[in-house]
């Protein structure tokens, strides 16, 4: 092998779980809003259950996304509905009903 | 989503591209990394479209990797960017396009410093007065040269020789798309898509027959970032990127990448060398690499245009698996030959990537 005088960091790539993505897809039918998400953050910048507890709706869809759900279904668990992310999300998701058809989809 | 609702804020993405007149500047880097991209590009707008570009030989470097790295300053870089100005405004052009994503998002930069600032646009108004005696325009519009060929995409599928799609068994190619991060990280505004759906090479290959990859770590920059790479102690870093986007894309086993930043096919294809040499590993198949294009390249396959005249022999990952797929017709003996065919000395090969 060549000494370049510098070297690789392992990758920290994320991949995609295979067939775990169903039930994303799921919600995507069910709710279209879903895919507007530009993992902007302002939903946990506001959250009043992200300040006690591990609820992140930014990271959430992210996870779900990438099929991590068993990790990130337990925050759903958090939200109080109070309804602040809908009033700041800057793409108007209804995130409100999104959570709920959360609830609904992965049966919580 | 209900359709019209989609359609409107689709339109808010979208890049209202002038048809014809621009003044053109080439990259700095590019005419060293893959030399016949720009000539190509050149030959599409001109001689396959017939439009007018104009470029002139007076032109310099946008000042964007020493100001990067933080070597000049940003007066004297929007000084050389107002002498570029300059030759546009001498040739009568009002439409600017520029080779390069570095510059074009460092020309958007300064436009949008001059909005905001305008004593500062009248300061280097100024040194370029006392520099040159020379004066400008700011242009009219301003367009990446990927955006241009977006533009014409449908234009160049119906001149189309050949298609992204494998001639043998006819399904379509499976293309890793890469957009540099200036051309709408910055400013979203002013990419096609904007930074959140990047469509500029996105369209190219729909409408060229292939099949966008949509793999985790599509966004993530490909590892050049100036200093990164510029700094040998850095270089680590700057390879590492390249690897977490490769190691992204593997199960995906895409045929082909095509870019539209100078840095980023320069470090997608030369890292897959040295992550070879470091590691053993390689993306492509049989122990080939993962072929990287600039879209100029591309267009000029699928025009029907000579290999070896683009330029595909100076890239470090061998090109022939994916003319094999696409049924573009080459010379193997002909790859090392220089102009008028004479005979130069083949290069060096590496050791654990296939080379043709």
């Amino acid at each position: 092998m060549v000494n370049f005088g510098y070297g690789l960091t392992p990758s920290s790539a994320v991949k995609i779980i295979e067939g775990e993505d169903k039930l994303y897809r799921k919600l995507c039918e069910m709710e279209p809003d879903v895919k507007k998400c530009m993992a902007c953050g302002s939903c946990a910048a506001s959250c009043t259950a992200g300040d006690f507890t591990e609820m992140n709706l930014r990271k959430l869809i992210l996870s779900l996304q990438r099929g991590y759900y068993q990790q990130a279904l337990p925050m759903v668990k958090n939200c109080m509905l109070c309804g602040k992310c809908n009033i700041v999300c800057p793409r108007g998701i209804n995130t409100r009903h999104l959570i709920m058809s959360i609830q609904k989809i992965y049966n919580l | 989503m209900i359709f019209q609702g989609k359609q409107k804020i689709w339109s808010e993405y979208q890049k209202d591209i002038p048809e014809d007149h621009y003044f053109y500047v080439r990259s700095c880097i590019r005419q060293s990394f893959f030399p016949a991209s720009e000539k190509t590009f050149l030959d599409i707008v001109k001689g396959e479209l017939g439009k007018d570009f104009f470029e002139t030989p007076h032109h310099t470097t946008c000042g964007g990797i020493a100001y990067h790295a933080e070597a000049v300053p940003q007066e004297t870089m929007m000084t050389i960017i107002a002498r570029q100005f300059a030759l546009m405004t001498e040739n009568g052009y009002e439409n600017y396009v520029c080779s390069c994503i570095t510059s074009f998002g460092l020309y958007t930069e300064v436009m949008e410093d001059w909005r905001e600032f305008p004593e500062l646009e009248a300061k280097i108004r100024e040194n370029l007065w006392k520099a040159t005696k020379r004066e400008f325009k700011v242009p009219k519009y301003l367009a990446h040269a990927s955006d241009i060929i977006y533009k014409f995409r449908n234009e160049i599928a119906e001149r189309a020789k050949f298609r992204l799609v494998n001639h043998k068994t006819g399904a379509p190619l499976k293309v890793v798309e890469h957009i540099g991060c200036h051309y709408s990280k910055m400013f979203p505004s002013k990419g096609v898509g904007g930074a959140e759906y990047p469509y500029v090479l996105a369209g190219m290959i729909e409408s060229w027959g292939g099949e966008v990859i949509d793999y985790p770590e599509r966004r993530h920059c490909c590892g050049f970032g100036f200093r990164q790479y510029l700094v040998k102690a850095n270089r680590g870093y700057s390879m590492s990127n390249t690897y977490k986007k490769f190691e992204s894309m593997e199960p995906f086993e895409p045929d082909m990448i095509i870019t539209n930043c100078p840095g980023c096919p320069y470090f997608l294809d030369r890292w897959q060398y040295v992550i070879a040499e470091q590691t053993g590993k390689t993306y492509g198949k049989d122990g080939y690499g993962i072929p990287v294009f600039t879209y100029e390249e591309v267009a000029g396959l699928v025009l029907g245009y000579d290999p070896w005249d683009l330029g595909l022999q100076t890239h470090q990952v061998a090109v022939e698996p994916l003319l094999d797929k696409m049924g573009v017709p080459y010379k193997p003996e002909e790859k090392y030959k220089g102009v008028g065919g004479k005979v130069i000395v083949p290069p060096e090969f590496p050791m654990n990537i296939k080379c043709c």
